[in-house]
């Protein structure tokens, strides 16, 4: 198992001997130590891999992921698995602004809490947060679940397109065109799997409010023509 | 972008390390403003005494002629420390007043940078490791700091317009972000008779939290006050004698990470910035909430 200690060995080191792994390769686990906060760490992984970073990371942490997991054991900064493809991303600690921020598909776990703008733009991730979450999350989300078992921050879901947003906790305030929608047989199920893929038990989807987008803001409406 | 850091001592033991380890958090924060950088750093203050932190842009100005001179002025003795550019006068309180006044009329271009009982100012155009060491931070001992790399977006690269700004006694502050009505705040203020030496939207901010503050706020409510006032991006670490504050806007997209144990509170705006201090590992680290003013004193 290939340990790499960023403390000697330069950043751009690791990223290169991650890009490089090949298909079928062996060396399938990776430990990382003394992040010490560096950005980009473990960014543009393309391979069935895991990552275990011991300590607290910088901006960008597991970007662009594809098939890997990725563990913090730690906090993030800002942007962690910014435009995930696929794959997992686990941080043990809390999280900066922008987690999850386009991500297209992968999961995403945060055991502590996020900060704003968590699944800014969201096009098809999944993201589970343990704790609560930032102002302005789901701002904009395409598509993709955002599973909260805290509280959410102001303007949750502002001008939302298709994601499902479900909160078990106080949401502070909804944002521009989200609103709280019924919670279906088909939702409660699809909860259960989230909930269950990212390890989480004791916790019944049953407790969970769902909100999503009223669909009134991302059609042009000729009524409103006089408006623009 | 800009970089911030801060370090707030509990513990004294601590103190003679203050310059080391603020110019190890300041050297983390270099890529978020290579242009300039500045610290505010507050030392022991003697009773009666006041120091008055001068800087001059030419390399021939003779301080110690300075200091004599202004000897004659007091008939007085007036302490003098330089450091490259900058030089801090030491004199006696109740002189504060006429040093300043003979220091306008017989060094018209030197520039006064702050003053107070405790704090010094030092700050310069250049790469931060490059004005911290010009500087010798490593050296400094106090009680708390505050430093600012800079990357200017609002006004010119100069040495007037790099962090801190000290606008009052023992006051300084440093901000990353911008502000979008300084030009509209900087003409009440100057209604209010209160003059600015630049056109930087962040020696507004600190000018704003000056006026506050002469009308009896202290340093926590005239940081709640400035968000109803202030309009734009910003993270602000503020100083003063012996106070500490951290204020984040509402949107809060400037970074900002708080660390505290029983030992220092320190302020970075990224982690890097807080790796290398003593116990980070079982500190308490946390993003300052939005709209949120936080706030230690001694």
């Amino acid at each position: 198992m290939p340990a790499i200690d960023l403390s000697t060995t330069p950043l751009r080191e690791l990223n290169q001997s991650l890009h490089a792994l090949a298909e079928g390769n062996n060396e399938t686990e990776w430990e990382v130590l003394n992040p010490d906060g560096r950005h980009a760490v473990a960014v543009g992984i393309d391979a069935p891999v895991s990552v275990d970073i011991r300590g607290p990371v910088g901006y960008y942490c597991g970007g662009m992921n594809k098939q890997a997991t990725v563990t913090v054991h730690g906090s993030a900064g800002p942007g962690v698995a910014e435009n995930m493809m696929s794959g997992k991303v686990v941080i043990k600690g809390d999280v900066s602004q922008y987690a999850g921020a386009t991500g297209r598909g992968g999961m995403l776990v945060v055991e502590g809490n996020a900060a704003s703008r968590c699944g800014i733009s969201m096009k098809g991730i999944d993201i589970v947060v343990k704790g609560s979450i930032g102002h302005m999350s789901a701002f904009m989300a395409q598509t993709g679940n955002l599973v909260v078992l805290g509280d959410a921050g102001d303007a949750l879901g502002d001008s939302i397109y298709e994601a499902r947003l479900f909160v078990r906790g106080n949401v502070q305030s909804l944002g521009a065109d989200c609103v709280e929608k019924e919670m279906r047989d088909e939702h409660l199920e699809l909860l259960e799997d989230l909930l269950q893929r990212s390890g989480i038990t004791g916790v019944k989807p049953s407790e969970f409010r769902r909100y999503g987008s009223a669909r009134k803001l991302y059609n042009f409406n000729i009524d409103n023509a006089d408006a623009y | 972008m800009c970089g911030i850091v801060g370090l707030f001592l509990k513990n004294e033991a601590l103190e003679p390390q203050l310059g080391a380890l603020t110019s190890a958090m300041l050297a983390t924060m270099c890529e978020r403003g290579p242009d300039s950088a500045g610290f505010a750093v507050y030392g022991q203050s003697l009773d009666g005494e006041a120091k008055i932190t001068l800087q001059s842009s030419s390399p021939e100005i003779d301080f110690p002629a300075l200091a004599k001179a202004l000897e004659n002025e007091i008939a007085g003795a007036v302490k003098l420390t330089q450091r490259a550019t900058h030089a801090v006068l030491t004199c006696r309180r109740d002189e504060l007043d006429t040093i300043r006044a003979a220091v306008r009329r017989l060094a018209p271009s030197v520039r006064v940078m702050g003053v107070g009982e405790a704090i010094e100012i030092y700050k310069e155009v250049g790469y931060p490791t490059a004005v911290s060491e010009r500087f010798e931070l490593k050296g400094m001992k106090g009680t708390h700091a505050i430093g600012h790399t800079r990357m200017a977006t609002e006004s010119a690269v100069t040495t007037l317009g790099a962090h801190p700004f000290s606008t009052g006694p023992d006051q300084c502050l440093v901000h990353n972000g911008s502000l979008s009505n300084h030009n509209n705040l900087r003409r009440s203020l100057a209604h209010d008779g209160i003059q600015l030496e630049t056109q930087n939207d962040s020696e507004v901010a600190a000018a704003y939290l000056t006026w506050r503050m002469k009308q009896g706020l202290d340093l926590g409510q005239a940081l709640e006050k400035s968000l109803d006032d202030l309009d734009g991006f910003f993270t602000f670490v503020v100083g003063t004698k012996n106070g500490f504050g951290v204020l984040r806007d509402p949107i809060a997209c400037k970074p900002a990470v708080l660390a505290e144990t029983d030992d220092y509170v320190a302020f970075g705006s990224e982690y890097r910035a807080l790796v290398g201090l003593p116990g980070i590992d079982t500190a308490k680290v946390w993003e300052p909430e939005p709209a949120t003013v936080y706030f230690w004193e001694r």
